[in-house]
């Protein structure tokens, strides 16, 4: 039982050098093929088309990675306990609409209407912690559920209709609000050449970094993503800091939806649809970053900059839409064959697995 | 004399580890051969190799023809049945108890597929009849998973007996069993074995083999070192099965008797057929807590830590009242444990020794909850140093090193400051016989400064080096409670054995 797999361990230390030299390629392609796939699409853009070689153009590049890369960031810490946040997109959109609403439909200020979302998206994790943590239902399952009925519920208020100022309420009414300048400049202002947007995902980056490396609950994170029960037996509360990463999860997400609300102006009913499969992607591909084989951080939202690039390049170059898909498809495939093919670590963190 | 299925020289590898090292057995008709050996002696393995799933080298022969047994199929065409020891590995969940007990006619399709639990009843209750199981009829028609743990148990051994097996393989039958479930096994054993089938019985309890076995046969390291007719001399075959003889455990006179009780443990209920037990734990000693597979050591252990607390009775921790819901309210009362299971239950991934070493204690190696490299490399030197783990740094993987020295890095960590009470687990499994002697060395003088240690282990030897007090449980009871300068081994192994 415990013994088998810890018996033969004593050989592997000393490799013989010939054996370190031939796996040496794949160690490299397992270390930096990524960033090195990520610098050549990036070349590639650049000798080839004038237009991606203006400034402008890579800020706006990070401005629209910097929506995914936040999302991402979220599910990259839930991952982090061995879970996966599937209600992510509909926190986002759910945030879209709650923005709005404070600020159309009760005229309240850009301060209040942050602060209300951001309480929405910690509620919403708080939530999927409850169902997790409390009601034991699996990860996966338990954030499908809640991507539903936030989807739903988000529109009861505002009865199915997108919130733009001069709405018209249910009692006849027109919408006393509107988008405040100060809530649209959270998407359009910039410091020097750098938008907001863009500042914001190299902070909270750098924040989420720090925290799972450098802070001992980010440790903790780690260790219960890996192996839970030795993390218990170690005096960790499982449940306190899975009920902690989703939280942080829902706020993330939430922070996307600010950022998309701004940009798009009004509360769109459609808004942040997409997130969900972007930022599980990113989250994805940045566990193959430097070889990690966990999720971290940095992997994500270099894999959210590399979506930028590839969707930023192929619309440039006057790709149809449809093969922006085929093009995030075969990126994440190829960050899956760098963590799961051709790494030879024997311990991967552990996916979430509904069972 | 020709036996019904003669075994001889039969050997299995695993790869260059190889598990049996020629085995001859024999099977009568009539006659309850039982087989007793520690964990990884290699009886499962002769299980399989009889049930057809492993092949083998050497000969099996029935009724003096040699024969090949190549696959379960051929096994069962021979009159070879298995009822083993994992429940789950037998009933299907989801079905009835009917379609259940009638599951191998369903599959070869000799009833249909389709039929209804209603069509089946009449055939399930022949079968079960043949047990006098006694069940109703709203019960066959339920699923398996309302039964019973002991009923399920009953329906898998129907299910063999249906096909009128010449040989039955019994692995711990009774594990699942109450005394009178079980009594009423042995009655069925005493028919098969009446109307002239062979039985083969693989098991730890030794008072069971003392009733129904007519031979003995023991299994160390893949061979056996013991044949044994009733009435059965059982110091010596616990020594065959065991490995080392009285002469070879070395004399020890470094024996400590600790004077303050430290964790009392009353009415605590460890298996659910058990009597409640009251113990009491104390300082400056290793208590030795022997007791073969199953006999609820592990049960113990993760009730007092707090990982399977004790559903029945109470405990105290220097005279106050200790509940400990999770592994983390005992860590805070300074109570803590080593698992059994090192891979499942303490490493995490490919961790160095200092990540896996400071686990359990980040708030020191963190201010404000920032983790300080340096301090968490220090512990994990510090462990390094004082357990001699054989690593070039704290930087190492724990899963990259021996056995012996990820075992120093497990129970190193706890010891950095003295505990209360600690508690290990099989601690030398799959350690080498030198990381072995250095655990025992640090642990008892973890004890000497003034914790309670517990060791809880189904190796007689381990304890006889490590402990000062020893504990045999059987069956989740105490039988045994005493000083080794106050006992020899073979009132040790008595105990095992009689009430």
């Amino acid at each position: 039982m415990s013994t088998t797999a810890n018996t033969d361990t004593t050989g592997t230390k000393g490799l013989a050098p010939a054996a370190t030299r031939a796996f040496s390629a794949r160690e490299f392609a397992v270390r930096y093929g990524f960033i090195i796939v990520t610098i050549l699409f990036y070349a590639f853009f650049y000798w080839t088309e004038p237009a991606f070689r203006l400034e402008t153009t890579f800020f706006s590049m990070m401005k629209f990675t910097s929506v995914v890369a936040i999302t991402g960031l979220g599910i990259t810490t839930a991952m982090t306990v061995g879970g996966l946040d599937l209600s992510v997109g509909s926190t986002a959109g759910m945030s879209v609409t709650i923005s709005a609403m404070t600020m159309v439909i009760y005229a309240q200020s850009a301060p209040l209407a942050v602060g209300a979302v951001l309480v929405g998206g910690l509620l919403i994790g708080a939530m999927n912690a409850f169902l997790i943590v409390v009601l034991k239902i699996p990860d996966l399952l338990a954030t499908l559920a809640m991507m539903f009925s936030i989807q739903g519920l988000k529109l009861i208020p505002v009865d199915g209709q997108s919130v733009s100022s001069g709405l018209i309420l249910r009692d006849g009414t027109v919408a006393p609000g509107k988008f405040t300048e100060g809530f649209l400049k959270l998407d359009r202002g910039f410091v020097g050449p750098v938008p907001y947007p863009a500042i914001l995902m190299a902070i909270l980056t750098i924040v989420m970094w720090f925290f799972l490396t450098h802070t001992k609950w980010g440790r903790v994170m780690y260790a219960i993503g890996s192996n839970p029960e030795a993390a218990r037996l170690a005096g960790v509360k499982v449940g306190l800091y899975k009920a902690g990463a989703y939280m942080i999860s829902g706020v993330m997400a939430s922070i996307s939806g600010l950022i998309l609300s701004s940009r798009i102006g009004q509360g769109d009913i459609s808004a942040g649809a997409s997130l969900l499969l972007d930022g599980i992607a990113v989250a994805l591909i940045g566990t193959s970053v430097l070889g990690a084989n966990r999720p971290n951080a940095l992997g994500t939202a270099l894999g959210a900059v590399l979506m930028g690039i590839l969707i930023t390049g192929t619309t440039i170059r006057g790709y149809p839409f449809y093969l922006q898909d085929v093009v995030k498809g075969a990126v994440l495939l190829l960050a899956l064959v760098f963590s799961f093919t051709l790494s030879r670590k024997k311990h991967r963190h552990q996916p979430a697995v509904p069972m | 004399m020709t036996s019904m299925f003669e075994l001889r020289d039969i050997t299995k590898s695993f790869g260059t580890n190889q598990v049996l090292r020629g085995v001859d057995l024999d099977f009568e008709p009539g006659r309850v051969t039982a087989l007793l050996g520690a964990n990884g002696a290699g009886k499962s393995t002769v299980i399989k190799v009889l049930s057809g799933v492993h092949e083998y080298g050497g000969t099996i022969s029935l009724d003096g023809a040699p024969i090949t047994v190549d696959s379960p199929g051929t096994a069962r065409r021979l009159g070879i049945e298995a009822v083993h020891q994992k429940i789950s590995d037998g009933v299907i969940p989801g079905l009835s108890v009917a379609a259940n007990l009638l599951f191998d006619e369903i599959v070869t399709n000799e009833t249909s597929r389709f039929a209804s639990s209603r069509s089946l009843l009449p055939k399930a209750k022949e079968m079960a009849s043949i047990l006098d199981l006694g069940w109703t009829d709203a019960q066959f028609k339920g699923d398996v998973d309302d039964l019973l743990l002991a009923d399920q148990q009953l329906l898998l051994l129907a299910r063999a007996l249906v096909r009128k097996p010449r040989l039955l393989i019994l692995d711990e039958p009774t594990s699942a069993l109450s005394k009178a479930e079980a009594d009423r096994l042995f009655e069925v054993i005493e028919q098969l074995t009446e109307a002239g089938v062979g039985v083969f019985y693989v098991s730890h309890r030794l008072r069971e083999i003392d009733r129904i076995a007519d031979e003995l046969v023991v299994l160390r390291d893949g061979q056996i070192r013991g044949r044994y007719e009733p009435p059965f001399e059982w110091s010596s075959a616990l020594d065959d099965m065991l490995g080392q003889t009285r002469a070879e455990t070395e004399e020890r006179n470094d024996e400590m008797q600790g004077t303050s009780d430290v964790l009392a443990l009353q009415g605590v209920q460890l298996l659910p057929k058990a009597d409640p037990l009251h113990v009491t734990f104390r300082a400056g000693e290793v208590t030795g807590v022997f007791g073969l597979l199953g006999a609820g050591k592990t049960e113990l252990a993760s009730g007092m830590f707090g990982a399977a607390p004790f559903k029945v009775g109470a405990m105290t921790l220097n005279d106050s009242p200790y509940s400990p819901r999770s592994p983390s309210a005992a860590i805070k009362a300074e109570v803590f444990m080593v698992p059994e299971d090192r891979a499942a239950g303490t490493l995490v991934g490919d961790w160095s020794i200092a990540r896996t070493s400071s686990l359990p204690f980040l708030s020191a190696v963190s201010s404000l909850g920032v983790l300080n490299a340096k301090s968490e490399h220090d512990v994990g030197e510090d462990v390094i140093k004082s357990f001699g783990v054989v690593a070039n740094s704290a930087k190492d993987p724990v899963i990259a090193l021996s056995g012996g020295n990820q075992q120093k890095v497990v129970v190193g960590r706890w010891l950095k400051e003295q505990p209360a009470v600690m508690i290990l687990d099989e601690p030398f499994q799959g350690v080498d016989i030198g990381a072995r002697h250095d655990l025992v060395v640090r642990v008892r003088e973890v004890a000497k400064a003034g914790s309670a240690v517990i060791l809880m282990s189904s190796d007689l030897e381990e304890i006889m080096q490590a402990a000062d007090r020893v504990l045999v449980l059987v069956d989740g009871e105490i039988q045994h409670d005493t000083y080794l300068s106050q006992t020899s081994r073979e009132e040790i192994l008595d105990s095992l054995v009689t009430s």
